[in-house]
């Protein structure tokens, strides 16, 4: 019989291996790498090498950067940085645009370059990895040609520190240096160890393009490199990778002034409603924790599905996964490859050895020699068991149940990060209402993994802060400077009336005066002042967040309504903040509460044009509870610039008053109390100022902080912060009662967006929908 | 897994709350085309086997005896009998041919000697707007000229109204007419328009009693496309899971080139199985597809590109 004939028997694919001779002939030329500083490759160093994970071979020999290294990378893009912010955006776009086109032009080079020191399938990085890359070049050539008309008043930062981890080495890039090249910073990136290889070929690109020296600097190198990166002379650190890691920038940056985003992990959940189109969710399981080896922080790794359709749908996932085929990467018809490094592989079985020891079961997920794991699933899994708890960043799912959407949500929100998460239902009702609930940067309506330039990514809670892409992505990358503070006498304290009886002040929790834990006062303004304490803070938090629900279910216009109120009855109890500040203050205060009341149902969202046939809907959403740290000039207005802004857009808040002037805060309480501002919408605690900056900071339950102090006070509070990874905003000194005090930047921070990606089509491709 | 499909008893509840997500259905159909790749040895065998699964069709209204007698010859010799040889496929043919019920009598003789079935439409073809007992003698009519095999259409309207005890039913009387012919069910998936109304469709026929369901006339403004397909396959999986029946799936009418043949055994092997892979559940209806899969083998074997004109016509 003929080869021909057999294969009609047995019906095999047969190997379909894509060609890498190309990209051989490139490493034979280049032999070793040395870094892409200011225009041009250095030397090689201490090389170590990168390997093709599929089969331990050595691609090449790339440099350990050192400090030296990292310090001379910095300087040759500080350098740079000027010209480039000065070039007309016309000028950056055209590079841009350049290395976007350069890029399509090699793109069959850079898939199999990727494929080759990453493992992923050829399939991915061809289709999925290198598309994307030249969309987010072209997305932000657009953003460099329109930043001055889009962004007026804002700035570059300057020098960016970009470090990126290895799952999607070219695109992480893109992700990295788009944005920042379009807003006229210049940056010194730092690939991964295991997969620095298409760093390097883009840094021949941008020396193709002509791209000016120093605008884009490569060092490579392990963590260590990375560490030298943070502590040099940038303006910005730009993370994404471990949880663990971006803990320990943010607190090597704590107190530094440097601007800080962090893509961190994930364990995102795939929640299937009863009626689900079950096939598109198993596809979508695939789509999600099967893709990239499971090596993807956004995967959809926590499946949670209807117990009435559970038996199914299991039945479904499991055909489908025995379809998966596990092989070469650059075999064409391989959907799981290779996972990046042997100390991953093990790092994932240790998990899922712990996982079965608690009583998990393991469905598939063998390891196969060399780096892989065939694609699986944990099932009779506990939400306490480490295999739901950890990020096991490879190709095994959990799969769990629940009864009603309530439980849904909730079991999709027991976790401690927060970055996607993916829901299936055939009802636009049901799947919107969870999309709102579930606590997720991003979240995926019947689909999943679905990324575009110009739909911001980013996470909440363990999963970082920070967006890219969009418009969000850009702003990450610019500041708004600030007016310095008028330096003039506070005028006009509206007088005193002799005093008759004794004032008793206290702290203001759960829209009720409560006395301070610990019993005790301090003397500031002639007055006995509550000292507040870490139980205090907590007792604060746990009313904030029990105000939540109803003060955000009251919508802009109901908040607005309550910002008016406000504002009439601060104007009636002008006589009450005698002593306590001037005329001027409480008239700028009634101004702002008019402004955000004006805001609160404006500060909108977009739907952005991410892809035909998916609405792309950006939100801004509310942090929660916000912890508030008043600046010490302007006792009333600096203190209301921070809470209105704050509770406008529907966060509550626990505001902490200047420390030696807090009387016009606490008397603020009573307005509050009669102006329909719900309890625990506001809650102020006075006392030690640092102390209890600090216990909000050590709050998990605190999901924004700003703090309008400057000093060790606000080190301290960005270290503690560093651990619950809480977003701290410092907006600087300025004139807390003038309009640089309040405005877009102010809202901004108070919310954080949420991109829901909807993907409609009632009929399919050729029959006249608009979604084709 | 038993290959005749019986039917079963009217089950609305099988199929009426199926609601099919289209973009993720779009999603897939677009995606396992580019997750499965075929080369050489591999992709001559595979093009091959869709050669024994074509149903080569004339369905036109100038169709004669003589030129249905040519289709048959093309039906016996597909491929060239060097090449074929060279490939290690000698004796392969079509799965079957496909004409109108007054020209089974003609392809009948010109396939006489060989296995290769004669299928014919029937039921008031393409648009089965006739009386239901004209339409249940057409079949009649078919079976007596030598069909072996019916391809019926389906009421469209019954679909669009959702009239689905009444489709039932008239599929069961088609299925009675045919007894014991293959009978095929035509979908006309084009004028159902979605996805929804495709795989409720689908069990419906499925459950009158259809051996095959079938896309499309080749008439329809938009004829086999690879979302339909999946919808169908996967109303054929879960028959067979909650029957154990297995029903073949004929796409018809889209498929034009070599690599639209690969596309679609791509699709059976991954959806359901290698068993889909064979005629007697796999059928391609198409007419100018075997030109262009003639042209990929022929390079395979030769390494250089064949004109059309180097090809015997069919």
């Amino acid at each position: 019989m003929s080869k021909v004939s057999e294969i009609m028997e047995s019906m095999e694919y047969g190997p379909a291996p894509e060609d890498a001779s190309a990209v051989r002939d490139w490493l034979r030329e280049r032999g070793s790498f040395g870094h892409f500083i200011a225009g041009r490759f250095t030397r090689p160093g201490e090389t170590f090498a990168t390997r093709d994970p599929s089969t331990g071979e050595e691609l090449a020999q790339v440099t350990q950067g050192t400090a030296r290294d990292i310090a001379k990378a910095v300087r040759a893009a500080r350098r740079a940085q000027r010209g480039w912010a000065a070039m007309p955006g016309h000028d950056r776009a055209r590079f841009l645009y350049a290395i976007a086109r350069t890029i399509q032009k090699r793109e069959r080079f850079l898939s199999v370059l990727e494929t080759l020191d990453n493992g992923k399938p050829i399939r991915e990085s061809r289709d999925i990895d290198v598309p994307l890359v030249v969309r987010h070049f072209y997305h932000h050539a657009g953003w460099a040609e329109l930043l001055e008309s889009e962004f007026p008043g804002h700035l570059a930062l300057g020098v960016c520190g970009q470090i990126i981890p290895w799952n999607f080495p070219l695109l992480m890039l893109a992700w990295k240096v788009a944005p920042a090249l379009a807003a006229g910073n210049t940056v010194v990136l730092k690939p991964a160890e295991y997969t620095p290889l298409t760093a390097l070929a883009f840094a021949e690109i941008c020396a193709h393009v002509g791209l000016p020296a120093g605008v884009v600097n490569i060092v490579t190198g392990d963590g260590e490199t990375g560490n030298a990166l943070v502590q040099a002379p940038v303006d910005k650190i730009a993370f994404t990778g471990s949880t663990e890691v971006g803990r320990g920038i943010a607190r090597a940056l704590a107190g530094s002034g440097k601007r800080l985003t962090l893509e961190l992990g994930g364990k995102s959940p795939f929640v299937v409603m009863e009626d689900a189109d079950l096939d598109a969710a198993v596809e979508g399981v695939v789509d999600s924790i099967w893709f990239n080896q499971g090596q993807v922080c956004c995967a959809g790794s926590r499946i949670l599905v209807a117990e009435s359709v559970a038996g199914r749908f299991e039945t479904l996932l499991r055909a489908r996964m025995e379809k998966l085929r596990l092989g070469a990467p650059l075999d064409k018809s391989t959907d799981v490859g290779a996972i990046v490094d042997p100390v991953q592989k093990a790092r994932i079985l240790s998990i899922l050895d712990r996982a079965t020891a608690a009583g998990a079961e393991l469905v598939g997920g063998d390891a196969a020699p060399g780096c892989f794991i065939a694609p699986g699933y944990l099932r009779n899994i506990a939400p306490a068991n480490p295999g739901m708890i950890e990020e096991i960043f490879g190709p095994i799912a959990t799969l769990s149940t629940f009864r009603t959407p309530d439980e849904a949500v909730e079991l999709a929100n027991n976790t401690r990060y927060g970055l996607a998460a993916s829901v299936w239902s055939e009802s636009a009702t049901v799947a919107t209402d969870l999309a709102a609930r579930i606590k997720a940067g991003v979240v995926w309506v019947n689909c999943a993994n679905t990324f575009d330039a110009a739909a911001p990514f980013g996470g909440v809670r363990d999963s970082g802060y920070g967006r890219e892409g969009g418009r969000e992505g850009m702003l990450d990358y610019l500041s708004v400077p600030v007016s310095a503070p008028r330096e003039t006498a506070p005028a006009g304290i509206i007088p005193a009336e002799g005093q008759a009886i004794d004032r008793t002040v206290k702290l203001y929790i759960g829209g009720a005066q409560k006395r301070p834990d610990g019993g005790t006062s301090y003397a500031a303004q002639d007055e006995l002042i509550p000292l507040g304490n870490r139980k205090d803070i907590r007792n604060a938090v746990e009313a904030a967040q029990s105000a939540l629900a109803k003060w955000q279910g009251l919508g802009g216009h109901g908040r607005a309504q309550v910002l008016y109120f406000l504002a009439e009855n601060l104007a009636q109890a002008r006589a009450e903040f005698a002593g306590y500040a001037s005329v001027d203050e409480v008239d700028a205060v009634i101004r702002r509460c008019f402004f955000y009341a004006g805001f609160a149902d404006k500060y909108d969202g977009a739907t952005v044009s991410a892809r035909p046939g998916h609405l792309c809907h950006v939100q801004p959403e509310p942090h929660g509870v916000m912890g508030l740290i008043a600046p010490n000039a302007a006792p009333l207005a600096g203190f209301m610039s921070l809470v209105l802004p704050a509770i406008a857009m529907g966060n509550a808040v626990v505001a902490i008053p200047a420390q030696d002037r807090p009387m016009a805060a606490l008397t603020l309480a009573k307005v509050l109390a009669c102006s329909d501002v719900p309890g625990g919408v506001v809650n102020i605690v006075t006392g030690p100022r640092d102390a209890l900056a600090t216990a909000l900071a050590a709050h998990d339950g605190v999901s924004a902080i700003w703090h309008a102090g400057q000093g060790e006070g606000v080190a301290e509070v960005q270290r503690t912060a560093a651990d619950t990874l809480i977003p701290v905003w410092t907006p600087g000194p300025r004139d807390w009662g003038d309009l640089h005090a309040q405005g877009r930047e102010f809202l901004r921070a108070a919310s954080r967006t949420k991109t829901i990606w909807l993907p409609y089509g009632a009929l399919p491709a050729g029959t006249g929908s608009a979604a084709y | 897994m038993e290959r005749k499909n019986p039917g079963t008893d009217f089950r609305l509840d099988w199929f009426e709350n199926i609601a099919i997500n289209t973009p993720a259905a779009e999603r897939r159909a677009a995606s396992l085309s580019a997750r499965r790749s075929l080369k050489k040895e591999w992709q001559a065998a595979w093009l091959l086997n869709a050669v024994r699964c074509i149903d080569l069709t004339t369905l036109s209204g100038d169709d004669t005896a003589d030129r249905v007698a040519r289709l048959c010859a093309k039906a016996r010799q597909p491929v060239d009998a060097g090449q074929l040889a060279a490939l290690g496929g000698e004796g392969l043919t079509t799965g079957a041919v496909c004409v109108y019920p007054t020209m089974v009598a003609a392809a009948k003789r010109a396939l006489q000697g060989t296995a290769i079935p004669v299928a014919s439409v029937a039921t008031g073809f393409p648009a089965g707007l006739m009386p239901l007992d004209l339409r249940l003698a057409e079949i009649r009519y078919a079976l007596d000229q030598g069909a072996d095999e019916i391809d019926i259409v389906i009421s469209r309207a019954l679909v669009l109204r959702a009239g689905w005890a009444a489709l039932y039913d008239e599929i069961c009387e088609m299925r009675e007419a045919c007894g014991a012919a293959r009978m095929k069910a035509i979908l006309a998936t084009g004028e159902l328009k979605t996805l929804t109304n495709v795989a409720k469709a689908s069990h419906v026929a499925m459950q009158a009693g259809a051996d095959f369901i079938k896309t499309s006339t080749g008439k329809e403004p938009v004829n086999a496309t690879l979302p339909v397909s999946l919808v169908m396959l996967r109303a054929i999986r879960d028959y067979r899971d909650r029957t154990g029946f297995a029903v073949g799936f004929k796409p018809a009418g889209g498929l034009r080139t070599a690599k639209d043949a690969l596309n679609w055994q791509v699709l059976m092997a991954e959806e359901l199985g290698r068993d889909w892979l064979r005629p007697d559940l796999f059928r391609i209806g198409a007419s100018s597809l075997l030109a262009d899969i003639e042209r990929q083998l022929s390079h395979h074997v030769t390494g250089r590109y064949a004109a059309v004109h180097r090809l015997a016509a069919g």
